[in-house]
C-alpha cells in the first residue's frame, strides 16, 4: 500500500492533472450540468403539476433515477477520454521509452495510470454529491441506495478505465486508442441493450406456446449492460421481467459483478504484459 | 561491460541488425557511426531492454538483457534519440519523478539533484518548467536524469543531435567529466569528430553490420592514407577524367552532374600527388580547381569503409 502512495508515476500524475486549469474547468462544468438538469428537472415538474409551482416528494425519486442515469451516461462518456490515451500519449510524446528504462515494474506504471486517470472521475463524482443533497430535501430515497449507486459508479469507472488502459497500451496512436474505447464503450452500454431488447421482443413475437415463453439469450448482453443494472436497483419489478423472459434467476447484478471482474483483471493483466516487450528468448 | 554476441533484429524481411558482434570494455568510451537506418538506435534499444532481440544475446555487465532486463535496466542510464518532457514539471521535480521510479528514497534525492544538476550546468533552471527549457537545457537534463541511479553504463543515442555548436561544447565537456567518473559510454553521434579524441574505440555499423571497428588512432592512420579530391575543369570533363583513370592511386571515380567537375579517392602519397596534378596540367587539361574535400571524419568513414573490414 506504501507503494501505491508514494508511488512515482501516481505522485507526477496527480502533480500533472491539478496543475492544469482546464481540470478545474471540468468540475465546473461538469457540476454545472448537472445542476442545470437538476433545476431544469424540478422546474418542469412543477410545471406540470397543474402549474401549481410545487415539486411532489414522489418526484424526488424519479429525479434520482434521471440523476443516477444521467450520471453514469456522463460516466461513460468522459472514461474513455481520460483512460484511452494514458500509455499511447506517454508514447507520443515520446517519454514511454525513458520511462520503461526505469526499474518500476509495468504492474505499477498500469496500475498508477489507472487509478489517477479514474482519479479525477471519483473526484467529479464526489463533488457531485451536494448535488443530490436536493433528493434528500425531498426524500423517497434512502441513504443506502445512494451508497450502492456510488459504489456502482466506482466499479463501472475502474472496468472501463482498464479497457481504456488496455487499448492504449496496445495501439500505438492515441486518437485510434480513444476511438477503439469509445466503440467498446457504446458496445457495453447500448448495443447490449439494444441486443437485449431485440432478443426479449423476438421470444415475445415468435415463442408463443401458451405458456410463458423464455429466451435465455437475452440474459447475457442484459448482464453486460450497466444502465440496465443500475435501473434494476432502483426498479426490482425489471429483474423480475428479465428472469421471466429469459428463465435464468442468477441475479442479474451478481453476473454483471463477475463478469465486469473477469474484462477488468483480464484488461488489467493483459496491458501489463504488453507494456513492455516480450524480451523472453523463444 | 557490454558484450553483445550474433544480435539479429529483423522486422518483417527488413534486417536492421545482422548478427552484430561487439566487446566493450569497463570504463571505456565507444563511438557509434552509422547513417540513419544502419542499426544504431534499434542496437541502444535492445541494450536499454526496450526491443527483444529476434536471435543473438546481449549483455550488460554480465547481465542477459533477456533474462534479466531489470537487472539491466538498474545497470544503464538510457539516452533515446528524441525524447519528450511533462509540460508541468520543473526540472527538479522531473529528476524526482525519475529518481523515485529508481526506488531512490526523497532524502538522498534532496541531495543527488542540487549535484546532477551542477554537473550539467543546470543548477539556475531547478524551479524552471522543463518544457520551457532550450533544446541543449533539456539534453543536458535529460543526461542529468540518466545519472540520477549511478548507472555504470551510459548509453546516449545523438546526444547532441539538434544542438548548436555552444551547445555542443558544453555536451561534450560533460561527456568529458563523465568519462573521467569511470562510466562506461556508448555513444552515437553526427558530431563524432568532435567527440573522437574522447573516444577509445569506434565501430562503424552499415545495414545493421558493424563494418569497422578500431581505436580512433587505428582509424585515423587510415584515412590519413586516403583523401577525397574534387577537380573541376573549364570546359568538357571527358578529357580529364580519362586521363585520371589511368592512375593506379586512384578510386572510385565519379563525375558530377554540372559536366565540368568530378571527385576520386587518392591514395597516394602528398609527392605523387603533386606530380599527377603536374602531368594534368602538362597534358594540357584546363584545370580551374583541384582541391581535397571538405568532409567531415564521419563522411570519410562512410566512404572508405563500404565494403572494407578494418582489423
Amino acid at each position: 500500500m506504501k507503494n501505491l502512495v508514494v508511488n512515482p508515476v501516481l505522485n507526477k500524475e496527480f502533480k500533472l492533472r491539478f496543475r492544469s486549469f482546464k481540470s478545474y474547468l471540468g468540475v465546473l462544468f461538469y457540476l454545472l450540468a448537472l445542476g442545470l438538469i437538476i433545476v431544469g428537472f424540478i422546474f418542469i415538474e412543477s410545471l406540470s403539476n397543474n402549474m401549481q409551482g410545487f415539486f411532489k416528494p414522489e418526484q424526488s425519486r424519479t429525479m434520482f433515477m434521471v440523476l443516477s442515469i444521467l450520471q453514469l451516461g456522463l460516466i461513460l462518456f468522459i472514461t474513455p477520454g481520460l483512460t484511452a490515451g494514458v500509455i499511447s500519449s506517454e508514447r507520443e510524446r515520446q517519454t514511454l521509452n525513458i520511462m520503461l528504462t526505469t526499474t518500476q515494474s509495468s504492474s505499477s506504471i498500469i496500475i498508477s495510470k489507472l487509478i489517477s486517470s479514474i482519479s479525477y472521475l471519483i473526484l467529479l463524482i464526489a463533488a457531485s454529491l451536494p448535488l443530490y443533497s436536493f433528493v434528500f430535501l425531498f426524500g423517497g430515497i434512502s441513504p443506502g441506495q445512494l451508497l450502492t449507486t456510488m459504489g456502482f459508479y466506482l466499479f463501472t469507472i475502474l472496468v472501463y478505465g482498464s479497457i481504456g488502459v488496455l487499448f492504449s497500451t496496445l495501439i500505438r496512436k492515441t486518437i485510434v486508442s480513444m476511438v477503439t474505447t469509445y466503440g467498446v464503450t457504446l458496445f457495453l452500454a447500448g448495443g447490449t441493450a439494444f441486443l437485449a431488447l431485440i432478443f426479449m421482443q423476438l421470444t415475445n413475437a415468435y415463442g408463443y406456446t401458451g405458456t410463458q415463453p423464455t429466451n435465455p439469450l437475452a440474459y447475457f448482453p442484459a448482464m453486460l449492460n450497466p444502465v440496465i443494472i443500475l435501473m434494476s436497483t432502483f426498479e426490482p419489478e425489471m429483474t423480475n421481467e428479465i428472469t421471466r423472459s429469459t428463465g435464468i434467476e442468477f441475479p442479474l447484478w451478481m453476473s454483471y459483478l463477475i463478469s465486469y471482474t473477469l474484462i477488468f483483471i483480464g484488461a488489467v493483466l493483459l496491458s501489463i504484459k504488453k507494456l513492455r516487450p516480450n524480451m523472453k528468448k523463444g | 561491460m557490454i558484450e553483445i554476441i550474433d544480435l539479429t533484429k529483423r522486422y518483417g524481411k527488413f534486417t536492421a541488425l545482422d548478427s552484430l558482434n561487439l566487446n566493450i570494455g569497463k570504463g571505456s568510451v565507444f563511438g557509434f557511426v552509422g547513417q540513419n537506418g544502419a542499426g544504431k538506435s534499434t542496437t541502444f534499444s535492445i541494450l536499454a531492454t526496450l526491443l527483444a532481440p529476434t536471435s543473438g544475446s546481449a549483455y550488460v555487465n554480465g547481465y542477459d538483457v533477456q533474462k534479466e532486463p531489470k537487472l539491466v535496466r538498474k545497470q544503464i542510464g538510457y539516452m533515446p534519440d528524441f525524447f519528450g518532457v511533462y509540460d508541468q514539471l520543473k526540472a527538479d521535480e522531473y529528476l524526482h519523478f525519475y529518481g523515485a521510479s529508481y526506488g531512490i528514497p526523497f532524502a538522498e534525492r534532496e541531495k543527488l539533484i542540487p549535484q546532477l544538476l551542477d554537473l550539467v550546468n543546470l543548477s539556475h533552471k531547478r524551479e524552471s518548467y522543463v518544457d520551457l527549457l532550450s533544446r541543449g537545457m533539456k539534453q543536458r537534463l535529460c543526461l542529468a536524469r540518466c545519472l540520477i541511479h549511478d548507472p555504470e553504463v551510459l548509453i546516449l543515442d545523438e546526444p547532441a543531435s539538434g544542438l548548436d555548436p555552444r551547445a555542443r561544447v558544453e555536451m561534450r565537456e560533460i561527456l568529458k567529466e563523465l568519462k573521467s567518473m569511470g562510466k562506461t559510454i556508448l555513444i552515437s553521434s553526427h558530431i563524432l569528430p568532435e567527440l573522437a579524441e574522447m573516444c577509445d574505440t569506434i565501430g562503424i555499423i552499415d545495414q545493421g553490420k558493424l563494418v569497422a571497428q578500431g581505436s580512433v588512432a587505428d582509424i585515423q592512420s587510415q584515412l590519413r592514407g586516403e583523401r577525397l579530391i574534387l577537380v573541376k575543369v573549364h570546359g568538357n570533363a571527358e578529357n580529364a577524367i580519362s586521363f585520371f583513370e589511368d592512375d593506379p592511386n586512384i578510386f572510385k571515380l565519379s563525375s558530377q552532374e554540372d559536366g565540368v567537375s568530378f571527385q576520386f579517392i587518392y591514395k597516394g602519397t602528398a609527392e605523387e600527388q603533386t606530380e599527377l596534378l603536374k602531368r594534368a596540367i602538362l597534358n594540357n587539361l584546363a584545370i580551374t580547381s583541384f582541391a581535397e574535400a571538405e568532409t567531415d571524419l564521419e563522411d570519410v568513414f562512410m566512404e572508405i569503409t563500404k565494403g572494407v573490414e578494418l582489423t
